[in-house]
């Protein structure tokens, strides 16, 4: 039994009904003049934001001009050093990523490594890219007797197992056919990407997913400055705007420059797995060589690059 | 320059009116007013002024979006028997049906604005200087034919009233190509907007082939209740001829189609509750409710209720001819049609969620006053557009220079 410490998942609560009385009308108000502000002197933003294009269509120049301008906006912003690369994939790879559900024990520390790696809003809204499932053994991987809201003192609980659902960086993903203004795409490493300065917001992309994966940002991010991940990538773990949707990159900020995500590195129980499936040597290959591999949802046959395995 | 001209009367025509037209329009500026301050305030703070959340990214708006594509679509009723048909009764009444369409195009688009993360990146849906992802996204076709069908019905109108302000009539070469064009395109609208559910393996909720099919068939039903109303309504406020036979046959035409309606829920129900697969659980939720999660109950059994009350009701050679029970089917058929084609086919294809988990949706206020706020505006823009065309389809707002208007004869069916 490993204690967990407090890790709560909060569920965002509707909002409160009557919303428009005094106290919050007067804040909403006091947020509109703030907000005002902040555009007015941001306005060359938001007209560079008027003029770019797909990012696929900017030149190299366009594209080292607009990584600078963010470099200065985040650096002002957060005020620390901030970088912002474009890392492109790396020729011959293929990123595969294996879990093992007989070492998960539902610590949720992945979960938390990854919001402070990737710099997801912490509250209001609260956006995490790994959902942890607690499932009753007697019913195995069954969603309907799953849950994420599991609170107990120590992990695991006697009769359940766990089960981290993310991004499953699908080979066919649903999500990326339904995007009416091509924001999100695979790329030739595996990993399906947004790029969340395009994103329109229109939420087709997470009503398409079947594993909960993409997350909205229904508010503006709250990001505190001391607890901000500077050293960000474009497609990765930039900070993002309000209105768009992201996900789980496998850390690309990270796994492009060869190293783990940060929730392999931070799994107590090495129940995560990651690597090059080009690569037969690699630590993914040895797993699907020597262990018997599924994905979620197979059915569906999006044929994920994330696979789940029992190691014992 | 005779163009203009028509512009100023027609102001003209749309600002004067008695009191119950005033407080109409006022009415409807209040309503526009209270869906300001609310998108205002979503505008501020994002989309969380809503109660969707991660678990149910699709509500209320989108649900009143995908009702309102079935309500555009209720013209072809009307053009069928009207162009195709030669029937003449419906005939003179087809560029109602058509008005009506733009009114609720105009709150299709404005429903599907609201509801996008960032309004303010609109233009990257369009070929320049956006990227469509066109043909792979459904949104994206659906922008293309919902803007499509708004500029075919808006040309036709135009042209047709235009003509009838002049004195003279629509030109054939024009028009019938043009409404005749119009009828494959508004089963296109809802064969993509029900495409745009449908493809999405990840709900099996909508994931039926037998989506588009029910979306057309209950399409039928929305739109001409609502013309069916204001048919009436025009009689006796305007004195505009309208045939007591075309409201019966619309009538008519209405039970068929909600009977095809039943007939296809009828059969999704079969299947789901016959052989009860984990696919059962957002149909149970529903029309049962799962465990004390039981929001959308009540409102799924008075939509089974008012359809098959008003299927009956205009079924009944009897029922359909009184006017106290055609009305009654009307209202019941427009209130059943907009819970089963707005929440009760959104919500329950997201609850539960792809995990499994329920999160009971219920709109928030804010969601309330921005719809509100839409359905003024449709208001509106039907009022105002009724304003113009009544009058030149009975002669009394006319060019100055226009040939008096022969008796027995409209600019819409001429002899």
């Amino acid at each position: 039994m490993t204690h967990r410490g407090r890790l709560p998942v909060i569920q965002d609560s509707p909002a409160v009904e009557g919303g428009l009385s005094r106290r919050r009308f007067l804040q909403a108000a006091a947020g509109s003049a703030a907000l005002l502000g902040l555009s007015a002197c941001k306005s060359s933003d938001v007209l560079e934001e008027l003029r770019r294009r797909n990012l696929k269509e900017l030149s190299k120049e366009q594209l080292q001009e607009m990584l600078a301008r963010l470099e200065k906006r985040w650096t002002d912003e957060y005020g620390k050093k901030v970088t912002v690369t474009a890392k492109p994939p790396i020729p011959g790879v293929d990123f595969g990523y294996g879990l093992d559900l007989s070492r998960c024990i539902g610590c949720r520390r992945c979960v938390y490594a990854c919001v402070k790696e990737n710099n997801q809003s912490r509250k209001n809204p609260q956006i995490q890219w790994i959902r942890v499932l607690q499932m009753e053994k007697d019913h195995g991987v069954d969603l309907a007797h799953a849950t994420p809201y599991y609170d107990p003192e120590k992990v695991p609980e006697a009769g359940h197992f766990y089960m981290p659902v993310q991004c499953q960086q699908c080979r066919h993903p649903p999500c990326t056919k339904v995007c009416p203004v091509k924001a999100t795409w695979k790329e030739p490493d595996g990993i399906v990407v947004i790029d969340y300065d395009w994103c329109i917001g229109c939420r087709c992309c997470t009503a398409a997913c079947p594993y909960g994966a993409r997350k909205f940002n229904w508010a503006e991010p709250k990001l505190p400055k001391e607890e901000m991940n500077p050293v960000t990538d474009y497609l990765g773990n930039r900070p993002r705007p309000k209105g768009v949707v992201e996900k789980c990159t496998f850390c690309l900020q990270r796994s492009r420059a060869g190293r783990y995500p940060a929730c392999v590195e931070i799994c107590p129980v090495g129940a995560r797995k990651f690597g090059n499936l080009l690569d037969p040597k690699s630590e993914i290959r040895e797993v699907m060589d020597r262990k018997r591999v599924f994905v979620f949802k197979e059915d569906l046959a999006t044929e994920p690059q994330f696979y789940y395995f029992y190691a014992t | 320059m005779g163009f203009l001209q028509f512009l100023k009367g027609a102001v003209k025509q749309v600002t004067a009116g008695g009191k119950a037209y005033k407080a109409w329009i006022a009415l409807l500026l209040a309503m526009i007013g209270i869906g300001l301050v609310g998108y205002s305030k979503q505008w501020q703070v994002g989309l969380i002024a809503t109660n969707m959340r991660d678990q149910v990214t699709w509500a209320f708006y989108v649900g009143n979006f995908t009702f309102l594509v079935g309500v555009a679509a209720a013209a072809v009723l009307l053009v069928v028997p009207g162009y195709v048909y030669q029937w003449k009764p419906i005939k003179e009444v087809v560029v109602l049906g058509e008005l009506l369409a733009i009114s609720a195009l105009s709150m299709c688009l404005l429903f599907i604005l609201v509801d996008m993360g960032r309004p303010d990146r609109l233009t990257h849906i369009l070929p320049w200087p956006g990227s469509p992802n066109w043909p792979s996204s459904l949104l994206s076709w659906d922008a293309l034919v919902l803007n499509l069908y708004l500029i075919v019905n808006l040309s036709v109108v135009v042209h047709i009233l235009y003509r009838g302000y002049r004195g003279r009539a629509y030109a054939k070469w024009f028009v019938v190509p043009v409404v005749v064009f119009s009828i494959p395109m508004a089963v296109g609208i809802h064969t993509v907007t029900a495409f745009l559910y449908n493809g999405m393996a990840a709900r099996p909720y909508w994931n039926a082939s037998i989506l588009a099919p029910r979306f057309l068939a209950s399409a039928f039903c929305s739109g001409p209740a609502v013309m069916i109303i204001l048919f009436q309504i025009l009689r006796k406020t305007t004195g505009l001829e309208i045939k007591d036979e075309a409201i019966r046959k619309v009538a008519e035409l209405m039970a068929y189609a909600m009977f095809f309606n039943l007939f296809l829920l009828g059969a999704e129900m079969f299947k789901e509750y016959y052989s009860r697969t984990e696919h059962l659980v957002y149909t149970q939720y529903f029309w049962q409710g799962i465990g004390d999660k039981k929001a959308l109950v009540p409102y799924a059994w008075f939509a089974l209720f008012a359809s098959v009350v008003a299927f009956l009701l205009f079924l009944i050679p009897g029922t359909r001819k009184n006017w106290v029970t055609l009305n009654v089917g009307a209202v019941l058929i427009f209130a059943g049609v907009y819970i089963e084609k707005g929440m009760g086919l959104v919500i329950p294809g997201m609850t539960p969620d792809t995990l499994g988990e329920i999160y009971e949706y219920r709109p928030s206020v804010n969601e309330w006053m921005v719809a509100v706020g839409i359905f003024g505006v449709g208001g509106l823009v039907l009022t105002t557009l009724v304003n113009i065309a009544v009058p030149i389809m009975q002669g009394t707002f006319r060019a100055p220079d226009a040939p008096p208007p022969v008796a027995g004869e409209t600019a819409f069916a001429p002899h």
